[in-house]
């Protein structure tokens, strides 16, 4: 966010020497976002041939097949889930990122260090690592029974909270890394102002630093929104049939049913609504803003 | 294990392979290019290398380039996308039958040259495809059959029938194909409730038979794309049945896993690989020499052996003992997929089919 605004006004600016920047990022932009997209809104209204591929066309089947109770359900599920993991993935990460900022600087080294090896790892291997903890053969409820808790190990997945278990991990680096830049910027005059007027450190916490990032907050769960949204090995290892949500499907017709124009709408469709629920989001945050300065 | 286990699975780096293949410089030697060859990824792959490859070129003097292939399906969308472009990420692939006619459809496959395939007429009349005009697309490569598999340890007696997997003490233990078109389920269905898959002729009979399929869900554990999920979960008893590639499974008993495949009394599903050359190649003649020789009977028998595959030749032409012959295929008549409704109505089938499983 901020370095995008750092660079439109850097943009700004000058205008004869640095009109390289933003020419240079146009093209970028352009070369790997913008024809990339422009090919898949193409295709999403080629015409697919049945037990074929798909060819050229101009029609809305394939948004018209999308209109359909059946996906309608896998939408609204699907964006249920990112936010319901988005909002956990930083309610956790928050005061997280925020206790790190006041500790020492070696251990702040070493937990950015870890997360970011947790960061390398495949959406696979974090599927399949959490399958086997939850497993009933070699999982965490095998240490239950051994401490007398249970009376038999159980399997805790494929099941809805093991997936959200899975998309938080998946998730929690990312919100931890976006955090902490804006917590560590974050002027330690403020806290200290009010803990010299008598507040303890959790009011502190609630009343001063939470409001004062709370566009961070916001910025924070929306991109752990859109990055668990494109999740589409984690519903399948440990959700059920009902947890696959829209990227498994799309990926099913992309992959295996070979109907890419169908494959590219329903993205395009899933871009849309995303974008929409964003910019309600940042309207939101914009209106709550303007009200507390009045 | 893992890599074993990979065979006609969902890669899980399905895109990173499909990038890599298409990225990889074209290898150029001295002696001209090699043959590229397509087979499925992990053991398959590790098995053509090790036995078939190196007498091959041996034979021929035709160098062979292995290509790891992810499913069926999930290749022949980048072998078209590659076709579109001119490319050819591989010159001769194994196809899953319904891939093979997909990719028909298309044009996507160079016709071959039957004189130079003489080999193949001792190979049963479904295994050379053809197009409208006779033109030969598709020469079968070898056969697999998909049995119900249970974990020794969990179930010290093995099941019998396909019936089981509709037993309510299996609760919550099967892990089960999730696609229509390569779990073959509607056809398992159709063969062990409605006695055979006639009642598929119509789209009625069709939901009839998701519906009796649909009383199993409970049963379900995992509806697997990915095969190293399910072998995995076999092996250690976390999902201690389901359905399963017959050859693998034994390959893992073989190594000492607690697994067996059993062949129900309603027959295995059989299903099968075709060679097929996609259109953008540049070594038709080297592909048909290839394919040519892979369709000899001792080669045949060589892959029963090696690879744990049925032979696409008649039995009575190979040498294999009964042991041998027995120990990859099964007297009880199999199951035949319906490959001609995945070609004629692939769409309502896979939509109906999501709503099956999904709901």
């Amino acid at each position: 966010m901020s370095a995008m605004e750092d660079s439109a006004s850097g943009a700004a600016r000058g205008f004869s020497l640095k009109l390289l920047p933003p020419v240079y990022a146009s093209v970028m932009l352009g070369l790997f976002f913008l024809i990339p997209l422009g090919i898949m809104l193409a295709v999403s209204f080629f015409h697919r041939v049945e037990g074929a591929f798909y060819e050229p066309a101009f029609e809305l089947t394939n948004y018209a097949r999308f209109l359909d109770a059946f996906f309608i359900r896998i939408l609204g599920f699907s964006i249920g889930l990112s936010i319901a993991a988005a909002v956990i993935a930083v309610l956790i990460a928050f005061p997280f990122t925020y206790s790190l900022t006041r500790a020492r600087r070696g251990t702040q080294i070493f937990a950015l260090v870890f997360l970011l090896a947790v960061l390398s790892l495949s959406e696979v291997i974090i599927g399949f690592s959490w399958s086997t903890l939850l497993s009933r053969t070699a999982g965490v409820s095998n240490l239950f029974v051994a401490l007398g808790l249970f009376e038999r190990s159980a399997a805790y997945y494929p099941s809805l909270p093991a997936l959200l278990l899975g998309l938080v991990y998946l998730s929690f680096p990312y919100t931890v890394l976006v955090l902490y830049p804006a917590l560590s910027r974050l002027d330690p005059e403020l806290s200290e102002a009010a803990r010299m007027m008598g507040a303890s450190p959790v009011r502190t916490f609630f009343t001063v630093v939470v409001p004062v990032m709370k566009r961070t907050i916001i910025s924070t769960i929306i991109l752990a929104f859109v990055f668990t949204l494109g999740a589409y090995i984690l519903p399948q290892t440990l959700g059920k049939p009902p947890h696959w949500t829209l990227s498994v499907h799309i990926t099913d017709q992309a992959i295996f049913e070979a109907n890419l124009p169908f494959a590219a709408a329903m993205a395009i469709l899933l871009l849309l609504v995303s974008l929409v629920m964003v910019a309600i989001t940042l309207l939101v945050g914009k209106e709550d803003a303007v009200g507390g300065k009045a | 294990m893992l890599k074993k286990a990979t065979r006609r699975q969902f890669l899980k780096t399905t895109t990173a392979a499909g990038v890599g293949i298409l990225a990889a410089p074209a290898i150029l030697r001295a002696a001209g290019e090699p043959l590229k060859v397509g087979t499925y990824g992990g053991y398959f792959q590790d098995s053509f290398d090790k036995h078939i490859y190196p007498e091959f070129t041996k034979a021929t003097g035709i160098e062979v380039e292995s290509i790891s292939e992810p499913t069926g399906s999930a290749w022949l969308v980048q072998l078209q996308a590659a076709a579109r472009a001119g490319q050819a990420p591989a010159d001769v692939s194994m196809m899953t039958q319904t891939a093979a006619t997909k990719g028909a459809n298309d044009k996507l496959w160079m016709p071959l040259d039957s004189s130079k395939l003489g080999n193949t007429s001792a190979l049963p009349e479904h295994f050379v495809r053809k197009y409208d005009d006779g033109s030969i697309y598709a020469i079968g490569a070898l056969s697999w059959y998909i049995t119900l598999v249970t974990n020794t340890e969990v179930y010290p007696e093995p099941p019998t029938s396909w019936k089981d997997m509709w037993d309510p003490k299996y609760k919550d233990t099967l892990g089960l194909l999730a696609k229509v078109d390569n779990s073959f389920l509607l056809e398992v269905t159709a063969t062990t409730w409605f006695g055979g898959t006639e009642i598929m002729d119509t789209e009625e009979g069709i939901l009839k038979v998701m519906d009796k399929l649909a009383e199993l869900k409970d049963n379900v554990r995992l509806w697997y794309r990915d095969e190293g999920q399910f072998q995995q979960a076999l092996e250690s008893g976390e999902i201690p049945m389901g359905q399963y590639y017959h050859d693998v499974t034994g390959l893992a008993a073989a190594d000492g896993q607690p697994v067996r495949s059993t062949f129900p009394q309603e027959g295995g599903i059989l299903d099968s690989g075709s060679w097929c050359l996609i259109k953008t190649s540049k070594m038709k003649e080297q592909a048909e020499t290839f394919i040519n020789y892979m369709s000899q009977t001792d080669i045949q028998a060589k892959l029963a052996r090696k690879v744990g595959t049925a032979p696409t030749v008649p039995r009575e032409l190979t040498d294999l003992t009964d042991e041998e012959f027995a120990a990859v295929s099964s007297d009880i008549k199999p199951i035949i997929p319906r490959y001609d409704l995945y070609n004629s109505k692939g769409d309502w089938l896979n939509q109906k089919w999501a709503e099956l499983i999904a709901s």
